[in-house]
Parts: structure tokens; C-alpha cells; sequence
């Protein structure tokens, strides 16, 4: 339900906010081809108004148009883009969202489980050494935000070590394609955008599952167990890490659009072909009908990764599924 | 004055105190800048670091140390004015909503709701890509205050509604305080510590997206900074061209206002949570 009441108050935004704005884009769009300096008669520049109010879907009242939007919405039509004129942009969307969806999905899985695990560790044996260095480690990252650690992976690596290429997707004169050559390549272009969005998470996740597990370690059936004699391994795996997976799910929902929001930046520093290399070039060249895509299209994501969080749910309850 | 003193026995609290109170020095130097820090081609460009420029020149023609002076500066005010004016929309919120209860609260409890899920990031960026230019340090603080009051009214809602169930409301009650003699004499000085907690919080992150906005290049380009520092040094590819010294300014310092504004938040609510209060009280004594 709050799935598609997110989508709807966030589309309906996405139609309000550049209604309610001051700047006229039909306008904003004319200026800058009156700017390069062709000279237009005051019947072209009517006629094109006419387009452009078309193209952008600001035709009628304002219930018609709300009405159009919709309509075309649901056809998966945001117009064509204006930076590669009659490309429309849901295709230069759907050619980079899946760098961006391979990025984000094996960053935040990955970084989830390591994080867990470790949380876990931490919060098991939270009086041995290595086990404060490591929250100390956490705490210390923890508060950096994605694209500024992206920037001191990028120095360090990119810069002053070369070890690791420092922008794209691939290499420049390769194709895609199957090959060894290709994949390798790959990894070795995604591996510090993926590195720098990992560690943040690591130790986000880190550090809630160390709370989360040590409260657990507080409670009855663990004292319990342990006066009955189970391995501590048990101990840690079955009982304590289990318990405590609940609240990391929800907060791997929560957290969602957090992640998604550094993901774009991310990208534009390791200039990856993803959405936010795309949003990046849209805003710089005034594309409006983009901006407006990647933004409705970003709502359903995130809205719809979590959906499917909650569909899981009953997954990981042991309550929910024992009923 | 005494509390100070209590905080800074805390190792956290005494880094993020410190490195704010340098961050704060440099930003109070740059009333000091010998030059207008909007103009461009003072000096030579892309000098490295020297004596005359202690952090180098950037493509620009600008000292880095000064434009990061003032990059620190309105980057602080910024955050000041989103964390102010977020409070007082969560406040007003959480206190309305904890007290009245009802048809009220579960209307605003609504609204915080979807705030609280949307994604915030992408709405953002729509706004400010089309009111661009015209956003001042103000109007960016403005808008992002607008945006960072949801979860601390929710914090804020469930402590009034914890008071309201108390003894002393119902004694001020039947002793004839109105209601707003009540909430405010009464409750305020209960929700103030959660509020001094969450303006912190807050402040980092009105600044994390302030320059998330900046390197998107959708706030206005030509103040000074944290965010437009990095988006004029990506937009020069001051990496491929290894200026690196124009990079690391302004990464190194947002780091550490990051982890010391982090550090002052976390030590500050551990302080203000009793139960940790008097483990904390415990350690020193031993």
C-alpha cells in the first residue's frame, strides 16, 4: 500500500514543484537558443513555443495536464531528451540504469553482509581488543559521506598509486562483449567506486548490528542457552546474529535512498556510466525532460526496492512464518 | 560551564571539539582575506604550494587556503540556518503533535511520514535545477531546513507524549496552567537537550547535501563553498591535470568537520542518555 501512496505523492511533486516554480522552462529553453546567437522571427519562436509546450506536456489546464502526465507516465514516455535530440529519454535511461543497478545492488549486498557479520563479531566479543579497534574504525568512517570517499580512494589509488584507472566504465576502445579481456576490465574500472561505497556501508551496518547484537546478548534464552552449554559458535550464528537480522532488514530500506543518493555522486566522480554521469550532463545542458525522468524514475526505484524489502519480511520472521 | 567540562573528559568529544574550534579559527580568517573571493585570475593559476600560496593556486586563479576559508565559512552558515529552521518546524511539529494527540497528530505524523520516505535526493535536485541561480547561501538553507524536520519531530513527538502520561502534567492541569504555560515552561525544558543532540546531527547533514548539490552543480557556483570548491575542481579535471592540491583542500577539511561534527553528537546524546551517563561516571572513577 505505502508503495504506491510513495510513488504517488512523489510523482505528484515531481509534477508540482516546476508548476509552482517561478521559471518558465519553455522560456528558459528558448533564451538559450536565442543565446548562440541564430536570429529567429517572432512566428518561429511562436511556433516553437507551441512544440516545446507540447513536447513538455504544459498544454491546458492544469488538471489536463496533471492528467497527461499520468497518461504519460504509465506509457513510459518522458519525451526525447534535448542533449541528444531525438533520443528519448527513457532510452538513455534504460541504457544507463543497469551500470547503476549492478553497481548499487552488489555494493549494498555485499556491504550488508559483511557488515553483519563483522557487527556481529564486534558485538559477540565486545570486550577483546580487536574488537574496539574495529568499532573505533567504524565511527571514524562512518560519518563521510560517499562521493568524499570516493574522492580519497581516487587520490590514493588513481593518483598517487595507479593502481586502479581513475574514470569510466570500461576502457576507452573496447567494446562490450563476453570476453575475459572485457570482464576484467570491467571489475578493475567498477572496483573503487564499488570499494568506496562498500566501506561506508560496511560501517554503517557495522556499527547498528553491534548495538542491536549486544542488546540481544542481554536477553534470557541466550543466558539460558549458554548456562545450558551451547558452543559459542552456535551461540553467535544461530542465536544472536539470527535474532538481530530483523531490524538490520528494516534498516536496509531506510537506508535505501541514502545509498542511492551517494550512488549518483559517486558516479560522477568516477565519471561511471550510470544515472549520475546521465542527471550530471542533464543538469549542465538544461535538459528538462531528463531531469524530470531520472527523477521519476528514481522515486519508483527506491520505492520499489522497499517493497520488496517488505515483501521479504515473512522471509526472516520466524514469527511471522511459524504463525 | 560545569557541563563542558564533563563533556571534554570525553577522548570523542575533545577531537570534535578541538577540530571544530580550528575549523572555526579558519573560517573567522577569512574576514581577514586580502581579496574579493568571488573574482577570478588574481594570481597565477595552478601554482603547487608554497610559501606565498601555503596550499597552491588552483585553475581559477584563486588561493586555495583563502577560498577554503570562506568555503568553510558559508558552508557552517548554511548548515546554521537549515539546522535552526528545522528545529523550529520540529519542534512546533512534535510538540503539537505529542500534546493534542488525536486527528491532529496522526495528520502530522502523516506528513513527517512521507518526508521521511521519500527519496529525498531526487526531489531536491529537481527544485533546485530549476530555481539555479537564484538560490543564495539563505535560500539553500531555507530549503534544505524545510526538508530535514521529520525524524527529529518524531523524536520530539514520543517525548511529549511520554510527559504528558506523567504526574506533574496532570497536577499543572488541575492547578489551572494553560496549555501553553504548560508546554512551554513545562515540557521545554525536557525536549531542549534532544534538540541540542539532533541540531548537530543536522548540521552535517544539511552540509553533506549541500555539497551534494554543489557537485551537481545546482546550487549558486560563484560563493565559496565546501561544495563548489569540488565542483569547480571536477569541472577543471583537476585530477587528470594532477592539481591535486585543489582536490585534497577542501576533501581533507570536509572530512574532518564530518567525523568531528559526528563525534560532538554521538559523545553529546551519550552525555544527555542517563544510563550511559553514569557508566561513563563509572570509567572515570576507576
Amino acid at each position: 500500500m505505502s508503495y504506491f501512496l510513495v510513488i504517488f505523492v512523489g510523482l505528484t511533486i515531481v509534477f508540482i514543484v516546476p508548476r509552482l516554480s517561478p521559471i518558465d522552462p519553455v522560456q528558459q529553453m528558448i533564451n538559450t537558443i536565442t543565446m548562440m546567437g541564430t536570429y529567429m522571427d517572432p512566428e518561429a519562436i511562436e511556433k516553437l513555443t507551441e512544440t516545446l509546450k507540447d513536447l513538455y506536456g504544459l498544454r491546458g489546464s492544469l488538471w489536463q495536464q496533471y492528467l497527461t502526465f499520468w497518461g504519460r507516465f504509465l506509457r513510459g514516455d518522458f519525451g526525447p531528451s534535448f542533449f541528444r535530440f531525438p533520443v528519448p529519454v527513457i532510452k538513455l535511461i534504460g541504457d544507463s540504469l543497469p551500470w547503476t543497478i549492478g553497481l548499487l545492488s552488489i555494493s549494498t549486498f555485499l556491504s550488508w553482509l559483511i557488515g553483519n557479520i563483522l557487527g556481529g563479531l564486534c558485538g559477540f566479543f565486545y570486550q577483546k581488543r580487536w574488537a574496539r579497534a574495529l568499532e573505533n574504525i567504524a565511527m571514524v568512517i562512518r560519518p563521510i559521506p560517499y562521493y568524499i570517499f570516493a574522492f580519497i580512494l581516487l587520490l590514493v589509488f588513481g593518483y598517487f598509486l595507479k593502481l586502479f584507472p581513475i574514470a569510466g566504465g570500461f576502457g576507452i576502445g573496447s567494446t562490450p562483449s563476453f570476453s575475459l579481456r572485457f570482464i576484467t576490465e570491467l571489475i578493475r574500472h567498477a572496483f573503487l567506486p564499488l570499494l568506496s561505497m562498500m566501506t561506508l556501508g560496511i560501517a554503517v551496518t557495522l556499527q547498528s548490528m553491534r548495538l542491536i547484537v549486544q542488546n540481544v546478548l542481554r536477553e534470557d534464552f541466550i543466558v539460558f542457552a549458554k548456562a545450558g552449554g551451547v558452543r559459542n559458535r552456535t551461540l553467535l550464528f544461530k542465536y544472536a546474529i539470527r535474532n538481530a537480522m530483523l531490524p538490520q532488514i528494516t534498516g536496509l530500506a531506510l537506508s535505501m535512498g541514502q545509498i542511492f543518493g551517494g550512488a549518483l555522486i559517486t558516479e560522477i566522480v568516477f565519471s561511471y556510466p550510470g544515472m549520475g554521469t546521465l542527471l550530471y550532463n542533464a543538469i549542465n545542458t538544461g535538459d528538462y525532460n531528463l531531469i524530470m525522468g531520472i527523477t521519476a524514475i528514481s522515486i519508483i526505484g527506491i520505492a520499489t526496492f522497499i517493497l520488496i524489502i517488505d515483501l521479504l519480511y515473512p522471509l526472516f520472521d520466524p514469527r511471522i512464518r511459524y504463525r | 560551564m560545569n557541563v563542558l567540562r564533563d563533556l571534554l573528559r570525553d577522548g570523542k568529544f575533545r577531537f570534535g571539539f578541538i577540530v571544530i574550534c580550528i575549523l572555526l579559527f579558519l573560517a573567522f580568517l577569512s574576514f581577514f582575506c586580502p581579496y574579493d573571493p568571488t573574482r577570478w585570475n588574481i594570481f597565477p593559476r595552478d601554482l603547487p604550494p608554497s610559501f606565498q600560496h601555503i596550499l597552491g593556486t588552483n585553475s581559477k586563479g584563486q588561493d586555495v587556503f583563502w577560498e577554503a576559508t570562506f568555503a568553510i565559512r558559508n558552508s557552517l552558515i548554511i548548515s546554521v540556518i537549515a539546522a535552526l529552521f528545522s528545529r523550529i518546524i520540529a519542534i512546533i511539529v512534535g510538540l503539537v503533535a505529542g500534546y493534542l494527540g488525536g486527528r491532529v497528530d496522526r495528520f502530522l505524523m502523516f506528513l513527517s511520514d512521507s518526508f521521511l520516505i521519500l527519496p529525498l535526493l531526487p526531489i531536491l535536485i529537481l527544485i533546485s535545477s530549476l530555481i539555479k541561480g537564484h538560490l543564495s547561501l539563505f535560500s539553500l538553507g531555507i530549503l534544505l531546513g524545510i526538508f530535514g524536520w521529520p525524524w527529529d519531530a518524531r523524536l520530539i513527538r514520543a517525548q511529549v507524549l511520554s510527559l504528558r502520561e506523567r504526574e506533574f502534567t496532570y497536577t499543572s492541569i488541575l492547578s489551572g496552567y494553560s496549555t501553553l504555560n504548560l508546554v512551554i515552561k513545562e515540557y521545554f525544558p525536557f525536549v531542549l537537550p534532544l534538540v541540542f543532540s539532533t541540531v548537530i546531527n543536522n548540521m552535517g547533514w544539511s552540509i553533506g547535501l549541500e555539497v551534494t548539490l554543489s557537485i551537481l552543480g545546482l546550487s549558486n557556483l560563484a560563493i565559496p563553498t565546501l561544495g563548489t570548491t569540488l565542483h569547480w575542481a571536477i569541472n577543471y579535471q583537476a585530477m587528470l591535470l594532477g592539481i591535486w592540491w585543489w582536490l585534497l583542500t577542501p576533501i581533507v577539511i570536509s572530512v574532518f568537520l564530518f567525523i568531528s561534527l559526528y563525534l560532538l553528537s554521538v559523545s553529546i546524546s551519550e552525555y544527555s542518555d542517563p544510563r550511559t551517563r553514569i557508566q561513563r561516571i563509572g570509567i572515570a572513577k576507576e
